[in-house]
């Protein structure tokens, strides 16, 4: 009886797992990035004392070039970011200046949001940087979620583990908490409003929650995207921050 | 009597040469080193209270809680209609608005591109007010530097940067510099300045990347319009009373800080900081500890000396004593001749310990080479300081050290029996 009971086990484990974790968390990737992509968003920081919002449009080729600029409010539009590997240049039009942003100014807080600069220039897939291994299955939101855990296994990431709840039909992940190597949670992020864009899904609402600051987080809503898009190679110099 | 005692100790040399030494030397260190130490613990009283405290604070309650994190976000809304009560309230208190930041600052080249850039600390003071007394309480015009044409900022986009920030990254006077930060909103702050001045105060802390701008850039800046990060809140009279502060400190948390409301103003004094507390209490007590001690040591030397002069002179209290004169009267006359003695030792030794103090408050002793990895807010150059206690404090354990040694000596006088007198003189 022990031993059917067993097997049924294996069988039910080996049913509801089906996907090993990285082919999981390869189409997680496939989703969330491509070979270029055209956002439009909104950005919503929620401070102790305030709330703001700033509008941006954003030009990605692969993982290694962005190029960023805010439309509103009156005092950051015009400012521009161009992320060029793993170096970033900001462009502010008041003072017609580029910083360069090198190293620990990358873990500062951009527009004081609860994103840091190295969050938002990091474009790399998931599967590149971790390894993954599922911990269970389990309901979110109203959907069936695989829970799965990333392990680092290159140095120059920001957080030293991660775990997923990944959508077990989309394969969008609904949260994702962000862990420092001793344990502490850093970062959560929460993912919604999934929409099917050509043949991806795609979260069109992020909440993204410092754990160590105060506030309610900031929300990031997509107003349009788009993918596989000719974006000349000219918006990727420093010679288009000024213009 | 008194003439008696004098013409002894000037004649007989031996009686007044050693102790008056031994007096004078333990007078002079008393003298000399609680100066030095007073003017130590009073400078980084001083340095503390100018630069970050004041001699009271007033800050919103969550911009107190989080004060390590200097948040600028959690800054004080409304100062102008808040000064005006808090003049009017406290008109012994005299009010600075200060907002202190941290940043980029970056150096461009000659097509606006980073040269050169390091982070900083800055701090936002009144400079171009023409009754601002900030200046000279950051000992700004002394801290300019004499290597270039430095000078103080004489209109608003101009700035100082520490000079260990210019040789670093090789900025001249002149030069243009961005500081890249955040406004008190979050927003990215990117602003340009012209460095019209290099400074160094000699202190490891705030040589190694500071910025000083006037206020009024700082709040165009940062967006702070009517708002501080803090406000330092000085006695007119000067000097810090710690009585008083504590009483204005209970009045001012009972009228204006409210439990429900976190941005509320709360008041915080310089002794609230432990550490300047404590440099505050040795400033004050340091003279009785070194009185305390040099009195130990001295009178332990003195009695030793006084011993040695009862059994020098013990022929001549035998003589003494068989002319009639009585014990009590040669032991007064003992310590008749201590307080001339005492007396003579602390003029000398106050005369010389003056003379060093005087020298070390004007020039002091750099031990700047020493804290190149010092993060406490202390001065690198240590000078003394002489108040009016300087001047009697010698004359304690000068007077007290030579009588306790002579007193104790001289209890041998009692112990001569009459009886013995004449075969203890070999007569």
């Amino acid at each position: 009886m022990k031993n059917i009971t067993l097997i049924i086990s294996l069988i039910f484990s080996l049913t509801a797992f089906s996907q090993t974790a990285e082919e999981i968390i390869k189409k997680v990737d496939k989703n969330l990035t491509a070979d270029n992509m055209v956002m439009a968003s909104s950005m919503t920081i929620h401070g102790k004392r305030n709330s703001r919002t700033l509008t941006s449009i954003a030009y990605t080729v692969g993982d290694e070039k962005a190029f960023q600029e805010y439309l509103s409010p009156a005092r950051d539009k015009g400012t521009k970011m161009l992320k060029l590997e793993d170096k970033l240049w900001i462009y502010s039009p008041s003072t017609d200046r580029t910083i360069q942003i090198a190293g620990h100014m990358l873990r500062q807080s951009m527009m004081g949001s609860d994103m840091s600069y190295e969050d938002m220039m990091e474009d790399r897939e998931l599967h590149e940087m971790y390894t993954s291994e599922i911990l269970a299955k389990e309901g979110m939101n109203g959907r069936e979620v695989y829970v799965i855990e990333l392990k680092a296994i290159v140095d120059d990431v920001a957080y030293h583990s991660q775990k997923l709840w990944v959508d077990c039909e989309r394969f969008v992940p609904l949260q994702q908490d962000q862990f420092a190597k001793s344990g502490q949670l850093l970062k959560r992020v929460s993912f919604s409003d999934v929409r099917r864009v050509d043949d991806r899904w795609y979260p069109f609402s992020i909440v993204y929650k410092d754990m160590l600051k105060q506030g309610d987080g900031t929300e990031m809503n997509i107003t349009s995207i788009k993918f596989d898009q000719e974006i000349k190679e000219y918006m990727f110099t420093k010679a288009a921050l000024k213009q | 009597m008194l003439k008696f005692i004098i013409k002894g100790i000037l004649r007989d040399k031996n009686r007044s040469v050693l102790p008056v030494m031994v007096v004078s030397i333990g007078v002079f260190l008393t003298v000399a080193l609680s100066a030095w130490m007073r003017g130590i613990f009073g400078d980084m009283t001083d340095l503390n209270a100018n630069f970050d405290s004041g001699h009271v604070k007033v800050m919103t309650c969550a911009y107190n809680e989080n004060k390590s994190q200097i948040p600028n976000d959690l800054a004080l809304l409304g100062v102008e209609e808040f000064q005006k009560q808090f003049e009017a309230d406290y008109p012994e208190i005299e009010w600075a608005h200060r907002i202190n930041f941290g940043g980029l600052l970056d150096v461009p080249d000659e097509n606006g591109e980073t040269r050169a850039q390091g982070t900083m600390v800055g701090k936002a003071v009144d400079l171009l007010s023409p009754d601002s007394k900030e200046i000279d309480r950051m000992n700004l015009r002394k801290a300019l530097s004499a290597k270039n044409a430095s000078r103080l900022p004489q209109k608003q986009g101009e700035v100082l940067i520490s000079q260990d920030f210019a040789d670093r990254f090789g900025v001249k006077i002149g030069d243009d510099v961005t500081l890249f930060g955040s406004t008190m909103y979050g927003s990215m702050m990117f602003s340009n300045y012209t460095v019209c001045g290099t400074i160094k105060f000699g202190n490891a802390v705030l040589d190694r990347g500071a910025l000083i701008l006037d206020i009024r850039d700082a709040r165009m800046a940062m967006d702070m319009e009517d708002a501080t990060g803090e406000m330092l809140g000085f006695f007119k009279e000067g000097e810090y009373e710690d009585v008083q502060a504590k009483a204005i400190q209970a009045s001012f948390n009972a009228k204006y800080t409210q439990a429900d409301d976190e941005y509320s103003p709360t008041m915080v004094i310089l002794t609230d900081d432990s550490t300047i507390g404590m440099y505050l209490q040795m400033a004050n007590s340091i003279g009785g500890i070194m009185v305390f001690v040099l009195i130990l040591i001295l009178s332990v030397v003195l009695w030793n000396t006084g011993l040695l002069g009862t059994i020098r002179r013990y022929s001549e209290f035998g003589v003494r004593l068989a002319l009639g004169e009585r014990k009590v009267h040669i032991y007064k006359s003992l310590l008749g001749e201590a307080v001339v003695i005492g007396i003579i030792g602390s003029v000398l030794g106050t005369a010389m310990g003056l003379w060093l103090a005087y020298y070390l408050q004007e020039t002091g002793i750099d031990f700047s080479a020493l804290m190149n990895n010092v993060t406490m807010m202390i001065p690198s150059v240590y000078k003394a300081k002489i108040t009016p206690e300087t001047f009697y404090i010698g004359f304690i354990p000068g007077l007290f050290a030579v009588v306790l040694g002579n007193a104790l000596a001289g209890r041998a006088i009692f112990k001569r029996q009459t009886s013995q007198l004449f075969r203890e003189l070999e007569v």
